[in-house]
């Protein structure tokens, strides 16, 4: 079950914790993989774990806040499988935290732009020739904090909540070519995002998770998995929440 | 029949899966070739690639028969 062989993966921010997951999980269920991410030298590492003798593993660059990256990324991420993409995984986002009524235009519109513009471009530029193939799968990494929201991060939750929206509408319209659009929204998960935190906010988040304990990338990376297999053929416009418990929408 | 009409037959073959001969001037792409509006949608698209136009998406609207594709791929090669 939830094999991958010869599918060609496309995973945006394959630098970071949970895409670097991701990234492996599919390649260990048999998907060639192009980790796509701003760090090259760190996505070089990162594919050289994943695949050490280099099969199946591809690294394709690309800074998301450029709008014509975003829609290069998947012709690029392609000619390097040498395949067209089966999977998108819409993984890259950042966070520019701040109270509302000190946030600034340019801390909103960033988040916006690489947390909701540029996952649209993607699945814009990807749709094209998963609709013509009958068959793809898309989901994207969308956060907890989309549908709780969370003071000091009124731009991130709307990015969050912009790409469920979006992921549903994107559902709708290509479901009757096969293709399946779907989110997971991950919980408090350990990763250099989260490592920030305070000790006493990080003591309140897990008195908060009824299975007492942080997320994993891997907790994460199971979840897409399972999305993007041929068993989850029925489920579209689904938000799969991977959260411990901490919130049950 | 002209050049531009050939290819666009053609694509609308190709696209619906449909016989050349369901294929007329005539014929509407939803009431008579089974075409969804999804499939318009890519209609236009593979239009613009193939004849490199634009087909903005007030004159996609009124696309609704094979003819009309040609004629206004015709006129926008003319102009």
């Amino acid at each position: 079950m939830f094999r991958l062989d010869g599918k060609i993966a496309l995973v945006t921010g394959a630098s970071g914790g949970i895409g670097a997951a991701i990234a492996r999980t599919l390649h260990g269920q048999g998907a060639t993989v192009i980790l796509s991410g701003t760090r090259q030298a760190v996505l070089d590492s990162v594919a050289a774990q994943i695949a050490p003798d280099g099969a199946r593993a591809h690294v394709c660059p690309a800074d998301l806040s450029d709008p014509a990256a975003a829609d290069a990324l998947v012709a690029a991420a392609e000619a390097a499988a040498g395949a067209p993409l089966d999977i998108l995984v819409n993984n890259a986002g950042l966070t520019r935290d701040g109270l509302a009524i000190r946030m600034k235009d340019e801390d909103w519109n960033r988040v916006m732009e690489v947390d909701l513009a540029a996952p649209f471009r993607l699945c814009r530029a990807a749709l094209k020739g998963m609709l013509r193939r009958r068959a793809g799968r898309i989901v994207s990494i969308a956060s907890i904090v989309g549908i709780t929201g969370n003071a000091g991060q009124a731009n991130y939750s709307a990015a969050k909540a912009g790409m469920i929206g979006m992921s549903k509408s994107l559902a709708q319209e290509a479901g009757a070519r096969g293709v399946t659009v779907n989110v997971v929204a991950p919980g408090f998960v350990q990763t250099a995002m989260t490592d920030v935190l305070a000790e006493a906010q990080r003591e309140k988040l897990l008195a908060g998770i009824p299975l007492g304990r942080m997320g994993q990338p891997d907790d994460i990376a199971a979840a897409v998995a399972y999305l993007v297999s041929n068993e989850a053929g029925w489920i579209t416009g689904t938000t799969l929440n991977v959260n411990g418990g901490m919130a049950m929408p | 029949m002209s050049e531009i009409a050939d290819k666009v037959k053609k694509i609308v073959v190709e696209h619906l899966g449909v016989e050349e001969s369901k294929v007329t001037p005539e014929a509407s792409f939803i009431d008579d070739l089974g075409a969804d509006s999804l499939d318009t949608v890519e209609l236009v698209m593979a239009f613009e690639e193939a004849f490199s136009v634009e087909i903005p998406e007030d004159a996609a609207e009124k696309i609704a028969t094979v003819k009309d594709a040609i004629d206004y791929i015709e006129k926008q090669k003319a102009a």
